[in-house]
């Protein structure tokens, strides 16, 4: 990717950072960290890898991002928003009373969103379905489901972890955001995560690990793992929780807490954008 | 009953490229003939019941209509949130299939019993609920699962259930068939134990007491029209089922029944009670232990019409 590039996605990440801040200081909504730390991930799905066109957001063709981690939906809002899957006035509205955009993804919430998320668990088994869908009807679309580390807890990751591997899923690829935090404390030490990037090579896939704040680096990957024969794409993305924002980044308490206005302006600033 | 799954299954399957066959891990040789037509239609997922459902909702999703089909209460009570989220929240064309229902698997013991699983899943908005009584109402329902829009659930037995009907009946989800004619009482059956209720009737017949007996294969949506002329005609209607009286059918008519106080006939509940089976025997032996045998259920109708 040429340096300019490179600079023009980090810029719409830093945008799409601040929309989310203002998306959850106006509403109230949690899971403001949660969001941020995978805003680097789409930002490199949705500008660079997935095949899609807005005014047919339910074509039968189209690539398929799954946001398993339905908590950051404020993120996806802002991004389909920003690729002009609808209005960006929806945002404006995002989890207040009667708005199309709840805090978490309903079904049919909005065009561009996959699947109702926010249970945790749910987006790869959903996942696999569509990518054994494309394969049953030989379609060549491509299904990619972000999952979180907490939610990595969850057996159904694990069983669709093998499902997909012993259905030679080629065609899907999982992203983990590796934040290391989940709502309540260390992600590898609620439950014994590490060493992560082994567990799903162990699974029967192609594993690797990258920096998840490196847009090159996540285009790179989610670029390559279209290419690997047989074997579905694990990608485990090192992020930070509420990264962008120094007064955020790793401080869980930011899984919760809304930013003040005073905090929003600071926020701001730091990402470039006052 | 679940050899005439497999091969209507086969059936739909020709007719209808979207139809695709889940299970986990079982019908050992039983889709033997699927798998050879259809090699890309039949999917084993393993001892994994929970990503089935979830793999079903994508491949639903994406314009297939997937079976998913195993031991009942591993796909039923294990699944429960992937059946609400995954399928009912989003409306998708999936039918879950349960086979050994109620107490077919007796003698394997209670985590293989399913009494609990109707009351349970009727609560999910939109899914349809139902239990055919023999293989062709099976084949029925089966076609008609196609028919719907949304998700289905249906109990079904394992295998050797006595034929009720001749052939397949004009069967679909939501209606109810008379099998037998009375004027007395009525009995209410869903699923394989219709059996009992036609021999019941025989007893009561016997003793001068006619009885009609109706298939009720749907519990949700309920044959609502059935209900009203049965508490209309009947002095006692007895539901019937291999299910606890709670939440089943026996429950979901009494919910009915609540709002139709004008109608006067009895309802009696037959069922399972609110426990646990720790009797080690086979299904005969536990529909005993309950009275949901001819006998049984004769004698209970019995003592409502003529109390001693």
């Amino acid at each position: 990717m040429a340096e300019t590039d490179i600079v023009e996605l980090q810029k719409i990440a830093a945008q799409m950072r601040g929309k989310v801040i203002e998306m959850v200081a106006a509403s109230g909504a949690a899971h403001l960290a949660s969001a941020m730390s995978c805003i680097d991930i789409l930002v490199a799905a949705y500008w660079r890898i997935l095949r899609l066109d807005a005014s047919k957001a339910a074509d039968p063709l189209r690539d398929r991002f799954i946001l398993s981690k339905g908590h950051a939906a404020s993120a996806l809002y802002a991004v389909l928003a920003e690729r002009g899957f609808f209005s960006k006035d929806w945002l404006e509205t995002f989890a207040t009373h009667g708005a199309p955009l709840a805090e978490q993804p309903a079904p049919g919430c909005a065009p561009g969103v996959e699947l109702a998320t926010g249970s945790l668990g749910h987006g790869l088994p959903v996942g696999a379905g569509h990518a054994l869908a494309a394969q049953i009807q030989k379609h060549d679309y491509q299904v990619l489901v972000c999952v979180s580390d907490g939610e990595c807890n969850e057996g159904t990751v694990w069983e669709a972890a093998m499902f997909a591997a012993a259905r030679q899923l080629q065609n899907l690829t999982v992203v983990v955001d590796y934040n290391k935090w989940q709502a309540t404390g260390r992600s590898n030490e609620v439950m014994q995560l590490s060493p992560l990037r082994e567990k799903w090579a162990a699974f029967g896939w192609k594993a690797v690990e990258i920096d998840g704040h490196d847009i090159a680096a996540l285009v790179d990957a989610l670029d390559r793992s279209k290419q690997e024969p047989g074997k579905p794409t694990a990608i485990i993305a090192n992020t930070v929780k509420g990264k962008g924002v120094s007064f955020m980044e790793d401080d869980n308490n930011w899984h919760y807490r809304v930013p003040k206005a005073a905090e929003v302006e600071a926020a701001k600033k730091e990402l470039g954008l006052l | 009953m679940r050899n005439a799954f497999a091969d209507e299954i086969l059936a739909l399957a020709r007719k209808d490229p979207r139809v695709v066959l889940l299970s986990a891990d079982i019908g050992n040789r039983l889709f033997d003939k699927l798998k050879a037509e259809f090699p890309d239609r039949f999917y084993n997922c393993g001892v994994a019941e929970a990503n089935m459902i979830g793999v079903a909702a994508g491949m639903a999703q994406s314009g297939l209509r997937p079976f998913c089909y195993t031991i009942t209460p591993f796909i039923t009570y294990r699944c429960m949130e992937q059946i609400r989220v995954d399928l009912c929240y989003h409306h998708l064309p999936v039918t879950v299939v349960g086979t050994g229902s109620g107490l077919s698997y007796a003698s394997l013991g209670g985590t293989h019993h399913s009494c609990e699983e109707m009351g349970m899943l009727r609560l999910l908005p939109g899914l349809t609920v139902g239990g055919p009584a023999d293989a062709p109402e099976l084949r029925a329902l089966l076609r008609d699962s196609l028919n719907q829009n949304g998700p289905v659930y249906l109990r079904i037995g394992k295998k050797g259930e006595p034929q009720m009907h001749a052939d397949v009946p004009a069967l679909t989800f939501g209606k109810s068939i008379t099998l037998r004619e009375g004027t007395e009482a009525c009995i209410l059956s869903l699923g394989t134990v219709l059996p009992e209720a036609v021999a019941a009737a025989e007893k009561l017949a016997a003793k001068g007491i006619t009885t009609r007996v109706v298939s009720f294969p749907t519990l949700k949506p309920l044959d609502a029209k059935c209900l009203q002329e049965v508490f209309s005609m009947f002095k006692v209607v007895a539901t019937l089922e291999e299910h606890s009286i709670l939440g089943g059918l026996g429950g979901s008519v009494a919910e009915w029944k609540a709002d139709h106080p004008e109608l006067n006939g009895r309802l009696v509940r037959l069922g399972t009670p609110d426990e646990f089976l720790h009797l080690t025997c086979e299904q005969e032996e536990a529909r005993e232990h309950y009275g949901l045998t001819a006998q049984g259920i004769a004698g209970q109708i019995e003592s409502l019409l003529r109390p001693a």
